[in-house]
């Protein structure tokens, strides 16, 4: 990975993510202010806030989809900054899971699974092909490796595309609300798939309105509004005492 | 069913539609007879039909002169079209004046063509990816070497000049599709491209090319390349012509590709740099073969209009197919007034019958892609 010439820019971190006094805007509109968070190796974290606070936006720039302007972000002791071969060394460490499971449909879920192994870190067919089915096995649905992504359902696409990301053995994984486009019976198996994510130890940061799975898994839950991180805390603490105005009428709201 | 609550007790029976909804005469009340003026229209249009089709078909088969060995018999029977004509020449309209012994590497080579196409356009053919680059890739210089001649394994060198009729109307049309399919892709990902400058070439010269008709960009090619180019490689008289096919060709399909690519979700984008994927791969294995498959009904619908232009070439001075035949018209032994609309006809008839394939393969696309999103 990064080698020593670049030691000044990435040192030996205890945290898997750190984001020191991140801004980022849209054009004129500032959507993030002063962001100081740290992720711990091993930790998971739960980004909760309203709609338009800036969640996607903020873990979209750990794996850089989004550049941020001003602020550091350091993933696995490497900095982000305009270097290409930096933002390539971080995805390759970094799953991410989207909203919209954005499978490719003209592979097999197989393929789905294999190309990046196969294409980004060179790895023999048949090595990936292996490392695929035993992960599409610890999501579930082995039996569907051949099948197409539109002819699974919701549920099923998105374990799916939870093993497409684990088949790049990332150090950390990010979840952009991987349940809200999901029928609420299909919602259960993927947050299950999750929880056995969070339990082998796997660093998480996912954005989500499911506060059981906060309550069980998160170690810190992070309310955001308005572009900028209100309360952070415990998760006990966070929905049986919270501090802040805001995160009060915040859970008020959803916790009806 | 007045009653507010109702439980079922029997299942209701299921009924065959009636007569007039279904099959043929269904079809025919909707669509021939569903007004008093659709029905004239097409009563009117039937009889016409009927008048003028049967004539047509017998002019060029019952009327028509089969067999003859000089214009003769076709001054006589001037009602019917003169087929012992297009028979006679039938090898100067395929091979121009290729020289006769050197013919099998014309047919060689049109029939290596067709083998990859037909490989290329199954949906289901194996291993097409391979098939693309031996299309694209080795079935070019084959050609080359093949057409041309090669004094390294003692094929004569054939000049171009001599070169002419079908095959090169297929050969221009081929080298028209196959250059200009990967540099409109390239122009369209120019188009998009994030680096100014190779944006605005893109679009200056895509507009450019589209903004021109096509004779004149072959008349630019024939009378400019010179020019530009140094005089050691002044490039070859039908190369020309080649050269402003494809790129007029490629600036319209890169219209088509950028459509494509608008098509395809952001999220795939995402997706794959998530992966870890660098620009050149996301979109060779993500997003152009998505982007490609959604617009091939828009590109065989190109390449049909690519296919009938190529008649243009002519007027640059190039032999092809519609050029012999103006030319085997003038024969003096032939000369007659049935000549030349035999001639057109059996010209008529080649273009159609290419372009028909095409638009039917086309439409067969569409369905099956219409199909596939569904699924
Ligand atoms: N590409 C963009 N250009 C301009 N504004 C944007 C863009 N993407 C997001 N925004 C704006 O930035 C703000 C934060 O967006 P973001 O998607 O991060 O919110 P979010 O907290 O994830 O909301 P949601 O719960 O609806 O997903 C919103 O007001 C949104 O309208
Ligand atoms: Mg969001």
């Amino acid at each position: 990975m990064t080698s020593g010439a670049d030691a000044a820019a990435s040192y030996a971190s205890a945290a898997a993510v750190e984001m020191i006094g991140v801004h980022k805007w849209y054009g004129a509109f500032h959507v993030l202010r002063n962001i100081d968070l740290t992720v711990g190796r091993g930790e998971r974290i739960v980004i909760c806030g309203p709609s338009g606070s800036g969640k996607s936006t903020l873990i979209r720039c750990v794996n850089r989809l989004e550049e941020h302007q001003r602020g550091r972000i350091i993933v696995d002791g490497i900095e982000l900054t305009q270097d290409l071969k930096r933002i390539e060394d971080v995805r390759r460490d970094v799953g991410m899971v989207f909203q919209s499971f954005n499978l490719f449909p003209h592979l097999t879920i197989l393929e789905n699974c294999t190309l990046a192994p196969i294409w980004v870190k060179r790895m023999p067919r048949k090595d990936a092909e292996g490392l695929a089915m035993k992960l599409l096995e610890r999501v579930k649905i082995p039996e569907q490796a051949n099948k197409y992504p539109g002819q699974l359902s919701g549920g099923q696409q998105q374990r799916v595309a939870i093993a497409r990301a684990l088949c790049m053995s990332p150090k950390i994984m990010l979840f952009d609300e991987p349940t809200s486009a999901l029928d609420p019976e299909m919602v259960k198996e993927v947050l299950d798939t999750m929880v056995g994510l969070a339990q082998d130890g796997m660093t998480m940061i996912v954005v989500t309105h499911e506060m059981g799975f906060a309550r069980q898994v998160a170690d810190r839950v992070v309310f955001m509004d308005n572009g900028e991180i209100v309360e952070i805390a415990a998760p006990a603490e966070f929905f049986s005492n919270p501090r802040h105005e805001r995160t009060k009428l915040f859970l008020s709201q959803i916790l009806r | 069913m007045t009653a507010a609550a109702y439980v079922r007790t029997a299942p209701e029976e299921v009924l065959p539609a009636p007569i007039f909804e279904r099959g043929a005469l269904a079809w025919m009340r909707q669509n021939l007879f569903s007004s008093v003026w659709s029905g004239l229209l097409t009563t009117a249009l039937v009889a016409l039909a009927l008048w003028l089709i049967p004539d047509l078909i017998a002019w060029a088969t019952t009327r028509a002169v089969w067999s003859a060995s000089d214009g003769g018999p076709c001054r006589i029977h001037q009602d019917g079209a003169c087929w012992a004509f297009i028979g006679h020449k039938l090898d100067y309209l395929r091979y121009g004046s290729y020289p006769v012994a050197q013919r099998w590497r014309v047919d060689a080579t049109e029939i290596v063509g067709a083998i990859l196409i037909a490989w290329l356009l199954w949906p289901r053919a194996p291993r097409r990816g391979l098939g693309a680059v031996l299309f694209f890739v080795v079935y070019p210089i084959l050609a080359f070497i093949l057409l041309r001649g090669s004094q390294w394994l003692g094929l004569p060198i054939i000049d171009t000049a001599l070169w002419g009729g079908v095959f090169v109307s297929l050969l221009t049309a081929l080298v028209g599709i196959v250059f200009s399919l990967p540099l409109g892709v390239l122009l369209a990902l120019g188009r998009r491209s994030g680096l100014p400058i190779v944006k605005v070439a893109s679009v200056v010269f895509i507009e450019t090319m589209r903004g021109v008709p096509f004779i004149t960009v072959l008349f630019m090619a024939n009378n400019m390349l010179p020019l530009f180019l140094p005089e050691a490689w002044a490039p070859d008289r039908l190369l020309r012509p080649l050269v402003g096919t494809a790129l007029f060709a490629a600036a319209y399909l890169a219209e088509e590709v950028r459509g494509g690519l608008q098509l395809i979700p952001k999220g795939q984008f995402e997706a794959a740099q998530a992966l870890g994927l660098n620009y050149r791969l996301m979109m060779g294995l993500i997003i152009l073969p998505q982007a490609l498959t959604l617009v091939i009904p828009g590109v065989v619908n190109n390449f049909i209009g690519l296919f009938k232009d190529t008649t243009l070439i002519s007027a640059v001075g190039t032999l092809d197919f519609l050029e012999t035949i103006q030319n085997a018209a003038k024969d003096p032994v032939w000369i007659g007034p049935t000549i030349a609309p035999t001639g057109y006809a059996f010209a008529a008839l080649f273009y159609f019958a290419f372009c028909f394939g095409m638009s039917r393969y086309s439409l067969a696309m569409e369905r099956r892609l219409a199909a596939g999103r569904r699924r």
